[in-house]
């Protein structure tokens, strides 16, 4: 009674693989927890990250749970792979189905919720406050508490691992199966509280970008003079902010028909299951414009950067987002034109699809223009960003193609359905964020990123695309459908063996940026950026030092012009040294957003395994650490001239600039920017 | 010196307009409440879908009291104009004035939660209950969802009284007095919904 349902047979001591992957992840666990413990670092980790409120450590933070992520999200993958490549011919493989199951759910929940949301808030939240010109969020605090809710959230999927088991609906988790009647165990109870916890974080975040984004511009810069990347992801928070609560209901009425016998979506008592893929699905569809939005813009920025020209189409690349935008928000249907919904309902969801494709092909366009009479330097942001223009108009296309009804009926949850999209989410997504990762990597952390290994893991993952995801085309044209465990027809083996090996070929990818990371780390001095612009690039984050001081701008910039600081570089305007500095408003860390985000975990743990008890001592806890944040009158302070003066010195003199002869007083005679070769990037 | 007094004065202004103000955290919180307001959208849409599949069992007409209803909504409504009152003793700097209203507002809620309780109960009791058809699921959820935005709002309001009995009127105090005012008729308008798509509706 005390412990709900939970007893000691909910840990998976039989199955040897879940068991392994669980001692392995805890002797890395353990071995992380003995080198802070070693290097006494915890007071530093506590102080200076866990419990700061600053927007660029945040948005670091957010990355590393995504890499962390990615790499147990692709290690379902690999599984799967491997599964199916070993599955044929009378053989069962390796996983019995109910463990399959639940793998490629992982999978999914995890690569969509848990990689892919934190990489591109992440970034968001490392880029957006400089490329505005502005010292922080609207509200850090929240900012903090958002990224713990995460946290708390995907702690929750990787417990699901060792205690108990994940759902085996599929990452959707379609009613009357996801039902309680036909999923009686707690898998589906981890995925409701992991989603809703973590959508609650993300909904969060965008309302506080939303407000930095309106109401914390520096002086001068009009909406219109936003970088591309600071657009997007004001497109992708809009998204947020209308989509997301559609899912926080759905699962919410889920949740109803689970724990107190509602009648929503079951297949008795009249309720609607159909009504589940639409509510699902209005979040769904736009969910994927949130998360290649960001990428545009991602694209915008390294393609105007390394093509040495600013982007071609500003105006038109803003409108193209919003039309995207707003028509990402009338095509959920053809997520399941097969419902039975009727032609004519189908044939106007199968045409607003096809129409996203003109607003998308503007921007490809856009990029091609500024490529076009530019001296595009071959980088591996830019291999990127080449890579993905093929990838993405492939897996447009064939999406196109999906949108007409008819053919939809053929594919529909074959195969090639799953090409499409890991065409368009890796070729579109994942390549804008790894790109992004690159590009900004210096920015935060003061270092470029070893180029040669760089080139090779794009090489990697843009071959092991390819050999693992053509095959899936044509294994849907041969009529293989998703979520099979083992197959037996010999005409598709050999398929599923290339897609195995473009795992492969994925897996060295992600080998060499681990690698990539290591290297850089240690030749982190040749790899030095001192003045803060390592790309010469265009907006404004790249007029401040790397890594930006805490407040980020000791003066605001003023801008004039779309590409604030290529304006001021032009005008020879940039690095100049102010006449003097005044305080500096600056928010205080506080611990609040790890206490809310402990008991979030808490509570959303009692509710999976109905500890009634806990998620009461968990809610309180929630309430009351909200309630002494609330109350809590130490929340900020100010940032004193001198120590301002002192950090600007540092970084002027490391640039070679003397710092106490140029100031705005000498007009027209501010130092021109250090001489810079293209070798050095 | 005069000047630089100056200038760090002006920073100060500037840099409140920039952090948490009143201005920011009054938009934010507007923000919120489009969030929230699609989150009912999706309620509402699920009882529309859901209205005529009463499993063999009760409709609308047959259990909602609309005069009794009706109480509950006024006790609401009134709740929304006490609660302008008290801001208006707020925005005049009369802390007796904005406590009073307060707690007016306070009773006036307490009162539609009570009411509203007591529906659920009878419902329940009499073998009505929300497992009984997907049309009262969605009743139930769509009316409870406000009930518990409602009763949040309560809660909030106790320590908002608490606060200015403390500290006073400070800006603070007033910005989220201000939020809790968008909540509070934000919940009235969505009130006005249910007690048209649910009850005026569900009465026909």
């Amino acid at each position: 009674m005390l412990l709900g349902k939970l007893t000691l047979d909910a840990i998976p001591f039989h199955e040897p693989i879940i068991m392994g992957a669980l001692s392995g992840a805890g002797l890395m666990g353990l071995a992380v927890i003995a080198a802070i413990t070693k290097f006494g670092k915890w007071g530093y980790l506590w102080k200076e990250w866990l419990t700061s409120v600053d927007h660029k450590k945040i948005g670091v933070m957010y990355i590393i749970v995504a890499l962390v992520m990615l790499l147990r999200g692709f290690a379902d993958a690999a599984m799967m792979r491997t599964q199916l490549a070993m599955a044929t011919n009378g053989h069962l493989g390796i996983f019995p189905p109910e463990h399959y199951d639940q793998i490629f759910t992982a999978h999914g929940v995890i690569m969509i919720i848990f990689m892919a949301m934190p990489f591109m808030t992440g970034l968001m939240n490392i880029v957006v406050p400089l490329q505005i010109g502005a010292r922080d969020v609207a509200f850090p605090f929240l900012n903090s508490l958002s990224f713990w809710l995460l946290v708390a959230a995907a702690a929750l999927v990787n417990l699901s691992l060792g205690v108990g088991e994940f759902a085996r609906t599929g990452w959707v988790a379609y009613p009357p199966l996801s039902e309680l009647a036909y999923s009686p165990g707690v898998g589906v109870d981890y995925y409701i509280w992991a989603l809703q916890i973590s959508g609650i974080g993300t909904t969060l975040t965008a309302i506080n970008f939303l407000v930095t984004i309106l109401k914390m511009r520096t002086p001068g810069m009009k909406l219109m003079q936003m970088p591309i990347f600071t657009w997007t992801c004001t497109w992708a928070n809009v998204l947020i902010v209308t989509s997301f609560p559609i899912l926080t209901g759905a699962l919410a009425m889920l949740t109803l028909d689970r724990y107190l016998d509602f009648h929503f979506f079951t297949s008795e008592a009249g309720g609607n299951p159909m009504m589940y893929l639409n509510l699902f699905w209005a979040w769904g569809h736009p969910e994927v414009y949130i998360l290649v939005l960001p990428a545009f813009g991602i694209f915008s920025e390294v393609v105007s950067t390394f093509a040495g020209k600013r982007l071609f189409g500003h105006t038109s690349m803003i409108i193209a987002s919003g039309v995207i935008s707003v028509l990402g928000f009338m095509v959920w249907l053809h997520h399941f034109f097969t419902m039975g919904s009727g032609a004519n309902v189908n044939a106007f969801f199968g045409i607003a699809t096809m129409v996203i494709s003109v607003p998308t092909g503007v921007k490809l366009f856009n990029w091609l223009f500024t490529i076009y009479r530019g001296r595009l330097r071959f980088t591996s942001p830019v291999l990127w960003t080449l890579g993905f223009m093929v990838t993405f108009s492939i897996g447009g296309m064939t999406g196109v193609l999906m949108a007409v009804p008819g053919a939809d009926f053929v594919l529909h949850n074959s195969l090639f359905l799953i090409a499409h999209f890991h065409n368009t989410i890796i070729g579109g997504a994942v390549f804008g964020y790894l790109a992004g990762f690159v590009f900004w990597f210096p920015k935060a952390f003061g270092f470029k990123l070893d180029e040669r290994l760089g080139k090779a893991a794009f090489w990697f993952w843009q071959t092991g695309f390819y050999f693992a995801f053509v095959p899936l085309y044509i294994l849907g044209f041969m009529g293989m459908t998703r979520r099979l465990n083992h197959t037996d027809n010999p005409l598709w083996t050999p398929w599923l063996y290339a897609a195995c090996i473009g795992a492969v070929l994925i897996a060295l990818g992600i080998g060499c940026q681990l690698l990539q990371i290591v290297v850089s780390l240690r030749n982190r001095k040749q790899l030095a950026d001192v003045t803060g612009d390592p790309w010469n690039a265009h907006t404004l984050e790249w007029s401040t030092s790397s890594p930006p001081p805490f407040y980020n701008f000791a003066k605001l910039p003023q801008v004039h012009d779309i590409d604030a600081f290529t304006d001021m570089k032009e005008k020879g305007v940039a690095y100049q040294v102010p006449q003097q500095y005044a305080p500096i408003h600056m928010p205080k860390n506080t611990a609040a957003g790890v206490y809310i985000g402990g008991f979030t975990l808490v509570c959303g743990f009692a509710l999976i395994w109905h500890i009634w008890w806990l998620a009461i001592v968990g809610l309180i806890g929630i309430i009351g650490s909200m309630l002494a944040r609330a109350y809590d009158n130490d929340i900020d302070y100010y940032v004193q001239p001198d120590e301002i003066e002192a950090i600007e010195r540092e970084r002027f003199e490391k640039m070679g600039i003397d710092f106490d002869r140029y100031d705005e007083r000498d007009q027209g005679t501010a130092r021109p920017r250090p001489a810079k070769t293209l070798e050095q990037v | 010196m005069t000047s630089h007094a100056t200038a760090l004065h002006d920073t100060h202004a500037h840099d409140h307009e920039h952090h948490d103000s009143g201005a920011s955290t009054q938009l934010g919180f507007w923000l919120y409440l489009m969030t929230d307001c699609i989150l009912f959208a999706s309620a509402f849409a699920a009882y529309a879908v859901l209205f005529g599949n009463v499993n063999g069992g009760v409709a609308g007409k047959e259990i909602f009291e609309l005069k009794y209803v009706l109480v509950e909504t006024f006790a609401l409504l009134f709740s929304s104009i006490t609660y302008g009152f008290a801001m208006i003793s707020g925005h005049k700097g009369s802390k007796a004035g904005l406590l009073g209203w307060l707690a007016v507002t306070f009773l006036f809620g307490a009162v539609f939660i009570g009411m509203e309780l007591h529906e659920f109960g009878t419902l329940i009791a009499e073998g009505h209950g929300p497992d009984k058809s997907a049309f009262l699921s969605g009743f139930f959820a769509l009316v409870g969802m406000h009930g518990l935005h409602v009763t949040a709002g309560l809660i909030w309001m106790a320590v908002m009284m608490l606060e200015v009995i403390k500290t006073g009127l400070t800006g603070r105090a007033m910005t989220r007095l201000n939020c809790l005012s968008m909540f509070w008729h934000f919940l009235d308008i969505v009130w006005i919904c249910v007690f048209t798509v649910v009850y005026l509706k569900g009465a026909i």
